[in-house]
């Protein structure tokens, strides 16, 4: 399992890493925006992306987006890990096909039981 | 500036006198057919007009001149306006903050990552030696075992130890990172009175301006900017007053699953 964490702050990602190891997760890579997650995605095989949204450069919903627009990338499960929390950018989120939805602040367990229900939507 | 406020409410009084005076003369001439005195009533009002005008922008000036002074900018000198200017002081004081926090947060995060592997080879260890424990209070053990298990303990209190006191001087170390509060609690209280002085100095400007528009006649088309929402905002303050703003995950969930998610 290859996950990509996509925040513009170091902080968040460390977070977000170090919570996926808890959860056994332990092949995880990063990037600080849109524009560096995506031709990381299109060439390393990532089975899961975690992105912020609010970002510099390509925001995470513009890398939704494009993910979904990608034939080759168009199944990778996205959740989106943000602070941005108007139900109007919920509700686009949820219909350019995002897999989960977590609000910051979040917790461990919150993390763990979005990311669960993506695994076994997907299996 | 409360006893000026009056006076920029609308037109000086002395202004409307004036206009209500000379629009009946005006009146009056024309209906007469004195139309030399018409004329003449129209070039006096429009000098009315002006001279309104002319004070008014003066003292547009001079707000102007107070605001900037009261910003500490001398527009003369750029290195002077530069090194004087609080909102450039007022970055480099929001960018300590940033530097501030990030630094804890890491400190924090390094002593963390330092201290969890310590805790799982403690539990580790601390269920493989109950385990014996147990089959040696079942007399299962034999003496060759029990030997090495004499030794496993010996070290296991003596890591014991040493692991303990690195955890409790982690502990005590992320206690200290969390002293940037106080800082940042200070820099941030400074910043927000500066932004809160500059809104009010503003907003004299604003008033001030507006009195020329009035003389002018001059109105001014504002468009609406419609935010979209796929545009990032950062955190919402003040949430739970908001309608449109989700209050946390649960809120998010219901969200979710009533669009079939």
């Amino acid at each position: 399992m290859k996950i990509l964490i996509v925040d513009d702050f170091s902080t968040m990602r460390r977070i977000i890493k170090n919570l996926l190891r808890d959860l056994g997760f332990t092949n995880t890579d990063e990037a600080d925006d849109g524009n560096t997650a995506l031709p990381m995605l299109r060439s390393g095989k990532y089975d899961f992306l975690v992105t912020d949204w609010n970002m510099p450069g390509m925001s995470g919903f513009d890398l939704l987006k494009a993910v979904r627009a990608d034939e080759n990338l168009k199944n990778l499960p996205v959740l989106m890990v943000t602070a941005e929390a108007k139900r109007d950018q919920i509700v686009a989120a949820a219909q350019a096909g995002v897999n989960g939805y977590v609000v910051k602040p979040f917790t461990a367990a919150v993390l763990k039981e979005k990311i669960e229900k993506i695994f076994e939507r997907i299996q | 500036m409360g006893d000026n406020k009056e006076n920029h409410q609308g037109l000086d009084p002395e202004v409307i006198d004036k206009l209500r005076q000379q629009s009946s003369e005006l009146a009056e001439s024309i209906s007469s057919g004195d139309h030399a005195r018409a004329m003449s009533v129209i070039s006096d009002l429009s000098e009315v007009r002006d001279q309104s005008l002319y004070r008014e922008v003066g003292r547009l000036t001079r707000s102007l001149h107070e605001a900037i002074r009261n910003f500490q900018i001398d527009p003369r000198s750029p290195e002077q306006k530069e090194a004087l200017s609080k909102m450039s002081d007022a970055s480099d004081r929001l960018a300590y903050v940033v530097q501030m926090t990030s630094q804890a947060a890491n400190r924090t995060m390094d002593l963390v990552e330092e201290s969890m592997p310590a805790a799982h080879t403690m539990r580790d260890e601390a269920t493989a030696l109950h385990e014996e424990w147990q089959r040696l209070r079942r007399r299962e053990i034999e003496p060759a075992e029990f030997r090495e298990l004499y030794g496993r303990i010996d070290r296991f209190f003596a890591a014991l130890t040493t692991d303990s006191d690195m955890l409790y001087n982690n502990l005590s170390e992320i206690l200290l990172a969390q002293d940037f509060q106080d800082l940042t609690g200070q820099v941030i209280q400074k910043v927000t009175a500066l932004v809160k002085e500059m809104e009010e100095n503003l907003l004299g400007l604003v008033v001030m301006a507006s009195h020329v528009d009035q003389l002018t006649g001059t109105v001014h088309q504002i468009d609406e900017k419609e935010e979209s929402a796929e545009q990032g905002e950062g955190p919402q303050i003040k949430a739970q007053e908001r309608e449109d703003v989700v209050s946390g995950q649960d809120d998010v969930d219901d969200l979710l699953s009533s669009l079939g998610f």
